[in-house]
């Protein structure tokens, strides 16, 4: 029978009891004795010369410890932030790398960049102080859009970076495009705006420092995705401190969405402040603080131009992006619109021939760097528009013309001309389970149902795929990675046979306390509840990349699964030795180890205990103990895909889009906890949605000033802004090149969401001659598009 | 937020007292705009004057014809009066659809209407309900009580301790929410008293106004199709990034047709 | 400028010096350590400070210290049975995996307990709309309202936990 509690089975979440009880421990809910709260003082300008910081009243001010500035930073040596991803320009040159201090020091570069810090006893003390810090600011023109930062006449954010150009790369073949164009029957044009948006983990950032005289230890606990790449790069860049001397630790984090992968300033100021005072430091960030220093997602300007044949086959696709790095580089900033993005530009298709142009640009605002999907979705949304808009065009149903341009399943592997190679992936298949589920033959009867009710009825697909479980290190090295991107596990066998895992991943809403361990219970035949699963602290854990890009199962989990191996391996030896039998004859299943054709068995728990009371033991042969520690380095890319339906109807009268269906069915590959992979789809379908209708990200123009800078006026979805969703799968196609099968699920939600939304809302207003919005479809565009196509209405 | 005293007075006399002695007195009625104001260190009161104490402030009865509404009412409590259920059920509608749960356990009438902010639903009914603000030292009509943006009729010192409201024969209110903040981008209430209509609109412009134009309309014919005909001029009206004035222009009529549909 | 305040938890009495300007939510926090109410947002939109005051939800950002002077106070900590056994709205989020990342889910039960007192039998589209106070990021709403109207239901049957919770 199969382990009701092993791959396969909707466990019910371990980690749940904690946070249903109030008793989870994320960051700000740590309070150490004597600690001191440190609020950080943003620059309210957007483009500004700091001409000095006088702190002499903040200081006498009650409860202030200290105030620190960007010389007291400079005069320890602290460096710039790293950037973790170097790319090279189409002429070879590298990027340019201006430096990122944590605390700003001879210019402010957006409002929110910190130009001082101040320590006091409590929080409000601290505040209060911040206000008695007289900053010389000279105001500086902004360049705040990527409209302004191409225009040549624009100011410079950085002196040394012209043209605010930070690179300008390609990939793919541009002669062969360029012929493939010229023999065109049809090309479908688009140009689009990929909107800014803002992460919005519900848990705001927090940090505390704390720092051991009599050790020289420092502590950092933070909201991080990955502790161990906060310490290499903080430790070994930032603050020069050695690793054996830094622990970091991401206790429960309160989502992340990749806006918590990146090293920030804020978690050096706490480092370096807690020595500096003799005390421990917490920051925790208020929302509106969120807003201003948060990493931001997506902001691209792109053209794009697809050469079809008569039969609407694809012969090319060439696109031109202007991308967003904000003020300054944060840590994976440069790889979302390059290696992330236009090597997926392939989608689901074989188009033969993609070049594609990338200018990644500073402007005046906060950093850009990863949201959830990071680069896939744009490429998502761009390829998909085109597609339907393609099919609008040459008369060709939405769903026969990517039938017609899939890359089939028998071409798997499939070479892509923007150098991914696709394991394995049915295309059709998804296709074909998703029309039948949304009754696509009905949606006309539906659409004049609704037409009846003055409502304007529209359907959307989006067939995405991504590249998930990032990558092999030798080929991201190449690319210009400066990290490795392998994962790491220990399973640790105690003497009665309970088990503790420790992973590099790290879970902030994924559930892998639950996840890692039905695959450890599955593995050894025991019961989850022997199984403990840790992760987050580096000095508990081995050397991890973290979790992020779908990649914690796909990665860690065969980190996991190798680690197994080399226990199941001992365990083997240890057996044999136990039974007096040959090694070679010893069969394994679900934990118990059997001498062929007999009835000889061992279980792992007399295995373990054998190995920590070795009185009958092979110690010529093995050391005491079974503890063993692996690590993973995948071979490729995974590729998760589906086909993700939607239909929405439009309210004429005030431009109001409601979903009013969303179905998704995916290739996950392997599927390890059905209900926690439904629980991943849904809230990447909301960010999806959030994305096209509701959630932009809006600074002034002129001045830089963020917008929306709050809950009032940055959208977020809400419950009833969005239906119950139908979510399937199919498990025909496992990942071919990793033990588990499995392909990650942690984004697709949100890569083909948008797309699906966006594409229903244009088909709705397409017989009014709507043929393209940008997102978000808010009531008033939608409005204004439905009237420009109208005669005029009443009101105007 | 910035450091203050707080007081909780037993009386409306003690409120006025503590009020006219403050340096910079605050009232704290429900706090939820309040609040937030203070956290984010755009008002620095010396005193906060909690009235949550003072008897003269609670309770919702008739009076004749009308509804007397004690400024200390918080929008749950008169969303599900059955008084006002009874007698103006579109007012009970519109308590229930300010902000969110949360929100209206706490916010309460007098505290909305004194804010004025333009967003808020409350002032639309005041107007559109003849309603009359009564405070410790007079009353005001409800035509004359909004004055401006985030501005009122009231004196320094002066306290609301409720609102009269006439009942209609027949009333709805219709709001077209903002989808990020949840405060009316712009919201019509509709009321009919026998002859007379009138059409308050919030939201839209910097402070509640009425379309006499529309109210003439309804006042000949009160079927949404009287309104067809009738705009808006977006001229003086709110834009923001979430909805220019001419879309709001647009929304009001929208939003009084569909009101007038809901009065049916 | 500090005041004395005294309330019921979780059903104990407390009482304890402030600031007069400490928010309801940092009482909780800082001065009793019921670290379990969480502070998402600062313009009272985001609901994962919801807690009960007198048997209402409310959002203790949004409150002082003092205006809660005398009022019973329960938080998602005081919400199970002393014996640990889960209200069966816990249960149901639990059960229904309502929860993700978990910083919402202390708001958004204690939410959702009060609506259901509200209106026992709600449908779909009213626990959203009752829910509208409260911003998940992570679980799409999905299962947190399939979560609440299980609860709803598991309360109706009036599992022992609903009753000693309030």
């Amino acid at each position: 029978m199969a382990n009701p509690t092993g791959i396969g089975a909707s466990v019910r979440r371990r980690e749940d009891q904690r946070f249903l009880t109030g008793r989870g421990t994320y960051t700000e809910d740590i309070k150490r004795p004597n600690q001191t709260h440190v609020h950080m003082l943003r620059s309210p300008y957007a483009h500004a010369r700091i001409r000095g910081v006088n702190a002499a009243d903040a200081l006498k001010a009650p409860g202030v410890v200290a105030v620190f500035t960007g010389a007291d930073m400079a005069a320890d040596n602290v460096n710039s932030l790293p950037c973790g991803w170097l790319i090279h320009s189409k002429d070879g040159s590298p990027m340019k790398e201006p430096p990122h201090f944590p605390i700003a020091r001879d210019k402010a570069r957006y409002v929110g960049d910190i130009v001082a810090v101040v320590i006091a006893e409590t929080r409000e003390q601290a505040k209060d102080a911040a206000e008695l810090i007289d900053v010389g600011y000279e105001d500086l023109p902004a360049v705040v859009s990527l409209r302004q930062a191409v225009d040549g006449s624009a100011a410079q954010v950085h002196d040394e970076v012209a043209g605010n150009l930070c690179y300008d790369w390609h990939l793919g073949d541009a002669a062969a495009v360029d012929a493939a164009f010229a023999g065109a029957a049809h090309v479908t044009k688009l140009d689009l705006v990929n909107n800014r948006l803002v992460p919005n983990a519900m848990e705001p950032r927090a940090a505390l420092g704390e720092y051991d005289p009599a050790t020289g230890e420092h502590t950092l606990t933070t909201t991080s995705q990955n502790p161990h790449v906060i310490r290499l790069l903080m430790g070994a860049f930032v603050l020069g401190i050695p690793e054996h001397k830094l622990r970091v630790v991401a206790p429960d984090v309160g989502g992340g969405f990749g806006s918590k992968i990146f090293h920030y300033g804020e978690e050096a100021i706490v480092t370096w402040a807690a020595k500096k005072v003799g005390r421990p430091v917490k920051w925790t960030a208020e929302r509106s603080e969120s807003f201003l220093s948060d990493a931001h997602g997506r902001d691209h300007l792109t053209h794009a131009e697809l050469a079809l044949d008569k039969d609407g086959n694809f012969l090319a696709l060439k696109v031109s992006t202007l991308a967003n790095m904000g003020a300054y580089l944060s840590t994976f900033s440069t790889s979302i619109p390059t290696y992330l993005y236009a090597t997926l530009l392939a989608g689901q298709y074989k188009t033969p021939a993609i070049y594609a142009e990338v200018k990644a640009l500073f402007t005046n605002t906060a950093p850009v760097d990863a949201y959830r999907g990071a680069g896939r979705p744009e490429a998502c949304y761009l390829i998909e528009r085109l597609v339907e808009i393609a099919a609008r065009e040459m008369g060709i149903d939405k769903t026969e013309i990517r039938r017609r341009n899939f890359v089939p399943a028998e071409a798997m592997p499939y070479q892509t001309p923007v150098a991914l190679q696709y394991d394995t992936g049915d295309f059709a298949k998804n296709l074909d389970m998703a029309l039948p589920a949304v009754d696509y033959a009905g949606f006309a009867q539906r659409k004049a149902e609704a037409a009846k009710r003055g409502r304007l009825r529209g359907i959307g697909f989006a067939t995405y795929i991504e590249a998930c479980g990032i990558a092999p290190s030798n080929v991201a090295g190449a690319l210009g990675a400066r990290a490795g991107l392998y994962e790491s596990a220990e399973v640790r066998f105690h003497p009665t046979g309970s088990v503790t895992v420790f992973t590099g991943s790290h879970s902030h809403g994924q559930g892998h306390e639950t996840t890692f361990a039905q695959i450890v219970a599955e593995r050894f035949g025991i019961p989850i509840e022997n199984v403990e699963i840790v992760h987050g602290d580096t000095a508990k854990v081995p050397f991890g990349m973290g979790t992020y890009g779908s990649r914690s199962l796909a990665v860690g989990g065969s980190a996991l699964v190798k680690a197994m191996d080399k226990v199941e391996r001992k365990a083997r030896k240890i057996a044999a030795h136990l039974m007096e039998a040959a090694e070679t004859d010893i069969e394994v299943k679900d934990g118990r180890f059997t001498v062929a054709g007999t009835d000889k068995s061992v279980g792992i728990g007399d295995i373990a205990l054998a190995a920590y009371v070795p009185h009958n033991f092979p110690l010529d042969e093995l050391e005491p103990g079974l503890d063993e520690q692996a690590f993973y380095d995948p071979k490729n890319f995974t590729y998760p895909n589906g086909c993700h339906v939607c239909e929405v109807e439009i309210d004429p009268d005030t431009g109001v889009v409601s979903v009013e269906s969303f179905s998704a069915v995916d290739d996950f590959g392997r599927v390890i906890n059905p209900l926690i992979v439904e629980g991943q789809v849904h809230g990447g379908i909301v960010q999806g949605i959030g994305q096209a209708l509701f959630e932009n990200c809006v600074y002034d123009e002129d001045t830089g000033q963020l917008i929306t800078g709050s809950y009032m006026d940055y959208c977020m979805p809400r419950a009833h802004d969005v239906p119950s969703f139908a979510v399937s799968w199919h498990e025909d196609q496992p990942c071919t090149h990793n033990p588990l099968g499995v392909k990650g699920c942690g984004e697709a939600g949100t890569i083909g969401a948008a797309a699906a939304v966006m594409n229903a809302v244009i088909d709705a207003l397409a017989e009014h001659g709507v043929t393209h919005l940008d997102m978000p479809a808010t009531p008033e565009k939608v409005w204004r598009a439905l009237n420009q196509s109208r005669p005029a209405m009443a009101a105007e | 937020m910035y450091a203050f005293e707080y007081r909780r007075p037993a009386s409306l006399a003690e409120a006025v007292s503590l009020l006219s002695q403050a340096e910079e007195g605050k009232i704290l009625a429900g706090g939820q705009t309040l609040l937030p104001t203070l956290k984010q260190r755009l008002a620095r009161p010396t005193e906060l004057i909690d009235l949550s104490k003072v008897p003269e402030l609670k309770g919702i009865r008739e009076d004749g014809g009308a509804l007397v509404i004690g400024a200390f009412a918080c929008h749950a409590e008169v969303g599900a009066s059955d008084l006002v259920k009874r007698r103006i059920p579109a007012l009970a509608d519109l308590a229930v659809h300010i902000g969110d749960r949360q929100v209206r356990a706490l916010g309460t009438l007098g505290g909305s209407i004194a804010n004025a902010d333009p967003a808020a639903d409350y002032p639309a009914a005041v107007v559109a309900l003849k309603g009359t603000v009564k405070t410790d030292l007079r009353e005001i009509a409800g035509d004359d009580f909004f004055t401006g943006m985030f501005e009122t009729a009231l004196n320094p010192g002066e306290v609301i301790t409720g609102v009269r409201f006439q009942a209609p024969d027949k009333a709805a209110y219709a709001k077209f929410r903002n989808p990020a903040s949840r405060y009316a981008i712009v919201g019509v209430f509709v009321a009919r008293f026998g002859n007379e209509v009138r059409v308050a609109v919030t939201g839209a412009g910097p402070s509640v106004f009425c379309v006499t134009d529309m109210e003439a309309a309804l006042a000949k014919d009160f079927r949404a199709d009287a309104l067809s005909g009738v705009a808006v001029s977006a001229n003086g009206l709110n834009g923001d990034i979430h909805a220019s004035p001419e879309y709001r222009a647009h929304l009001v009529t929208v939003m009084a047709k569909r009101a007038v549909e809901a009065c049916a | 400028m500090s005041c004395t305040v005294t309330m019921t938890v979780n059903g104990k009495a407390v009482t304890r010096e402030v600031e007069e300007r400490t928010l309801l939510v940092h009482f909780l926090r800082e001065h009793l350590a019921l670290t379990g109410t969480h502070v998402g947002c600062d313009t009272s939109q985001c609901g994962a400070c919801v807690v009960h005051v007198d048997g209402r939800s409310v959002k203790s950002c949004t409150m002082l210290a003092v205006q809660a002077e005398g009022a019973s106070v329960t938080t998602i900590e005081g919400l199970a049975a002393a014996d640990g056994t889960l209200h069966p709205m816990q249960a149901a989020f639990r059960e229904h995996h309502g929860l993700q990342c978990g910083f919402c889910t202390p708001g958004m039960v204690m939410s959702a307990v009060d609506l259901v007192k509200d209106n026992p039998t709600p449908t779909e589209s009213e626990v959203r709309e009752g829910l509208e106070g409260n911003i998940c990021r992570c679980t799409g709403y999905h299962n947190i309202v399939k979560a609440v109207l299980a609860g709803a239901e598991a309360m109706r049957a009036g599992e022992p936990a609903a009753a000693a919770a309030e």
